[in-house]
């Protein structure tokens, strides 16, 4: 009942999105069902299209797991851009400085993504938990740190530059690779991972004790620290965890489509989390959904593009509508309560 | 029609057969009610009997499913409380409704601007304030921002706000609730001068005593129905308590005269303790209590008992001092150490410690043994079933009703939200419980409960720490009864060799020189 009502007001939003996205575009002078035509094709028409709705839908599944266990907690992470990024590097460092056997070379690797996103989890999990500093702000800053670190670490010049003139690092061994699901597209078994870790976040959430204890820190500090929670253990806990989804976001993302570490292959997945997180309403499962939604999003966004029928700025307009109207369904709560206040009015008149 | 004429006990409001139905509960069915210039009428009931709907449905705040209002004999239709303050109908709810960085001055124009340019007349409002201050002896500056005053204080402003709106009625919803004990007075002195100058009050609570003290006559109202309307001159006190919750309530509760062993069970020694701001709150305080004790700590609010009860349970640092439980000593210890080593604590504050309200009351039923077999599978797991199968069974022992376990423990009423949190805690079979404030808020059959569940731990044997502002509770349960005043204990006695003037004295920091 709740689900089938959450999603309706999704599916309205959706709609209000892309209403206000076509008198837009048509003011804009550009054509609205040619736009339309495209951005539906461009994420569904043929399963290489829908391919890479899931591709894009995969990186933005981990950020958006990122942003919400954070947000159970009480807290916000607005670095999960960071942390993808440095997770994606050191995984691929990973992949191409270990020899070791296929599928364990694989998995150290993404290990290694996890493990030093998690370390970009824990600073500002430490700092908030032991010294108080505003988690939104560390968050961010060291999203930039770990951005323009790994930046300059690729770049001409810099000590794991492995392109020509690309900013990348070398190929990662073969041994490192995380396979492609789908021959002829680039989408990787990333996504099942993803698909498991979004289970198993929603199984941490509400079937563990610590669970549970995250749960309630994030309901009210003060009655976990009463029940017994240390809290500051807690927040550190969800900080290092919200780290360890986007580093392994970023690691799945490099060694199944990249395969060597790329100063652009993010176009903002770590933001796009964040809306994810909150469309999800901060539950695993719905971030699955929402994943999908902005997957298909950039995917239609991408073939809009191509068809040249409208420019890029207009597409991302769009995709901006939608998530803001999705994001805000407070709105439609309050239309429904006003309309059953009226009802209720109607009936007294009568 | 001028403040004289109306003080000749005119009609100020009739309802007439007010229902309000919501979806799935009638919280009024039916209520009529008369309210007189010149009268304080209380409406009594226990919490949910549908009090403060029906004063929400004459300030416009709800419309009613069916039923007629009169203001004066005219029937009116109240559609929104714009249209009450028009009316000359004023609410001061239970929580106030200010803007606490606003000063005194333009909280009373938030909303009710009456200047015609763009600017205020500030000077024009502060005289306004000042006379009526002067008039119903609310003293309060029109310049303080309002977050800096007291609970009284805003109180006042509240008031103020409301006579400035011209009001005439005025709904006070459950007004002594957040006062401190010493302030009622002076509240109950400008509910008399409102009075006199001829205004009809609504005085929400359900509290007998208050009811009986102020009120003129007073509607009881029982689940939704009125159950009638009697003068106070001729009502006591069991008798409203008969009406509000229909059956006979027994006041003096049954102490038994279980004899302490003289086991020392809490001990604690020299504790000091800073509030949140790092001002010394308590300071040096030395208590015991024993086997089968209840020892009473009566003050006014804001003497540093909050921090008392923090610092002894573990929830606040202690700058200095020890406690002990059983012997042991356990300054520091976490507060999941001082559950597991025995001491459980019923928290004053419901909402921010005792539950968390988004979870359900199955999830809250676990708070604090969540990590412990079989609610917990070791780390990883949880058992929904054996988590579920427990909250059932305590709800039922402990008689909370609440539709079913997964109901989220904000959809409570108050007194069962403290079944939920007195039932959790006293399942732990503790030695020691510190209970702080436990009858807040609640009802006579709350209160009844609540009391007879500590009488029961303290036959079993638990010493009880018992800190209230409810001296009559404090009377009517403690063995021994001790006084904080500024963060220090002064003066011990027993309930019936002192009377309460005594105490009320010492709370007041009266006659520290003789004890």
């Amino acid at each position: 009942m709740r689900l089938l009502r959450e999603l309706g007001i999704i599916g309205l939003s959706v709609s209000l999105g892309l209403g206000v996205g076509a008198i837009i575009t048509a003011a804009t002078g550009h054509s609205v069902p040619a736009v339309f035509r495209e951005l539906a094709l461009g994420a569904f028409s043929d399963v290489y299209r829908f391919a890479n709705t899931l591709m894009r839908a995969t990186p933005i599944l981990f950020t958006s797991l990122s942003f919400l266990i954070a947000f159970r907690a009480g807290l916000f992470n607005i670095g999960a851009e960071g942390q993808l990024f440095i997770g994606g590097f050191f995984a691929a460092w990973a992949g191409f400085t270990f020899s070791l056997p296929p599928v364990l070379h694989l998995v150290v690797c993404l290990l290694f993504g996890a493990a030093v996103g998690g370390l970009w989890g824990f600073i500002p999990g430490w700092l908030r938990a032991r010294r108080g500093a505003n988690e939104f702000v560390t968050t961010m800053m060291l999203s930039y740190v770990a951005i323009l670190l790994t930046q300059w670490f690729v770049s001409p010049g810099g000590p794991f530059h492995g392109g020509r003139m690309a900013a990348r690092t070398v190929r990662i061994e073969s041994t490192a690779e995380l396979p492609r699901l789908l021959a002829g597209t680039q989408l990787s078994w990333g996504l099942l991972i993803a698909f498991i870790v979004a289970l198993l976040v929603w199984y941490f959430l509400f079937r563990t004790p610590r669970g549970y204890e995250l749960r309630a820190v994030g309901q009210r500090e003060t009655a976990a620290e009463y029940g017994g929670v240390n809290v500051a253990r807690t927040q550190i806990l969800a900080m290092v965890l919200a780290g360890v989804l986007a580093g392994l976001g970023g690691a799945a993302e490099i060694l199944g489509i990249h395969r060597g570490f790329t100063v652009g292959f993010s176009p903002g997945y770590g933001w796009d989390g964040i809306a994810g997180g909150l469309i999800a309403r901060a539950h695993p499962i719905g971030a699955v959904f929402a994943a999908l939604l902005m997957g298909a999003l950039r995917a239609g966004g991408a073939g809009v593009d191509r068809a040249g029928v409208a420019p890029r700025d207009l597409v991302e307009v769009l995709q901006g509508l939608v998530i803001l109207f999705v994001v805000a369904p407070e709105l439609f709560r309050l239309v429904g309560r006003w309309r059953l206040r009226r009802r209720a009015h109607g009936r007294a008149q009568s | 029609m001028n403040e004289r004429e109306r003080s000749v006990r005119g009609e100020a409001v009739r309802m007439e057969g007010i229902v309000k139905r919501f979806p799935g509960v009638t919280a009024n069915a039916g209520i009529d009610l008369s309210l007189n210039y010149g009268e304080v009428h209380g409406l009594l009931g226990e919490n949910g009997a549908g009090k403060t709907v029906l004063m929400s449905v004459l300030y416009g705040l709800y419309r009613p499913s069916e039923g007629q209002i009169y203001l004066e004999g005219n029937p009116v239709s109240i559609d929104s409380p714009a249209v009450a303050i028009r009316a000359g109908i004023g609410m001061v709810h239970q929580h106030f409704m200010l803007v606490p960085r606003l000063t005194v001055a333009d909280n009373m124009v938030v909303g009710w601007e009456t200047s015609r340019g763009p600017f205020l007349d500030r000077k024009r409002i502060r005289k306004r304030i000042k006379e009526l201050s002067e008039q119903y002896g609310l003293e309060v500056d029109p310049d303080s921002a309002v977050e800096e005053l007291s609970v009284g204080e805003q109180q006042r402003v509240e008031i103020l706000k409301a006579l400035y709106r011209g009001a005439e009625v005025l709904i006070l919803d459950e007004p002594t609730a957040t006062l401190p004990e010493q302030e009622v007075e002076a509240f109950f002195t400008t509910i008399r001068a409102m009075r006199d100058e001829g205004k009809a009050m609504v005085f929400i609570t359900h509290k007998l005593r208050e009811a009986l003290t102020i009120c003129d006559r007073v509607t009881v109202l029982r689940k939704g129905e009125k159950v009638g309307t009697v003068p106070t001159t001729d009502a006591t006190e069991a008798q409203l308590a008969e009406m509000m919750v229909g059956r006979e309530v027994v006041f003096e509760v049954q102490r038994d005269r279980v004899a302490s062993e003289g086991r020392p069970l809490l001990q604690v020694e020299g504790l000091s303790a800073v509030d949140d701001r790092n001002v010394p709150a308590v300071e040096g305080v030395d208590l015991t209590v024993h086997d089968h004790e209840i020892l009473g700590v009566a003050g006014v609010q804001g003497n540093g008992q909050t921090e008392l009860v923090e610092a002894i349970c573990g929830l606040r640092s202690a700058v200095q001092g020890h406690v002990m439980l059983n012997g042991e000593a356990v300054t520091g210890s976490s507060p999941r150490k001082m559950a597991e080593a025995g001491l459980v604590h019923i928290p004053e504050d419901r909402h921010r410690r005792g539950l968390v309200l988004n979870f359900s009351v199955a999830e809250n039923a676990i708070l604090g043994r969540q990590y412990e077999a079989p609610f917990a599978i070791g780390h990883v797991g949880q058992s929904k079933r054996a988590i579920a199968g427990y909250a059932r069974e305590l709800v039922e022992r402990f008689s909370v009703v609440v539709p079913g376990v997964r109901t989220p423990a904000r959809a409570l009423s108050g007194g069962n939200q403290q079944r939920v949190i007195l039932a959790r805690e006293l399942d732990r079979k503790p030695k020691v419980i510190v209970a702080a404030q436990p009858t807040r808020g609640l009802d006579v059959a709350g209160i009844e409960f609540v009391w007879e569940q500590l009488l029961a731990m303290r036959r079993e044997g638990a010493g009880i720490l018992l800190v209230s502002m409810d001296l009559d509770e404090l009377m009517t349960l403690a063995d021994r009864l001790v006084v904080m005043y500024q963060g220090k204990l002064v003066g011990e006695h027993r309930p019936g060799e002192t009377d309460k003037q005594q105490i009320g004295l010492l709370m007041l920091g009266g006659a520290v020189e003789t004890s």
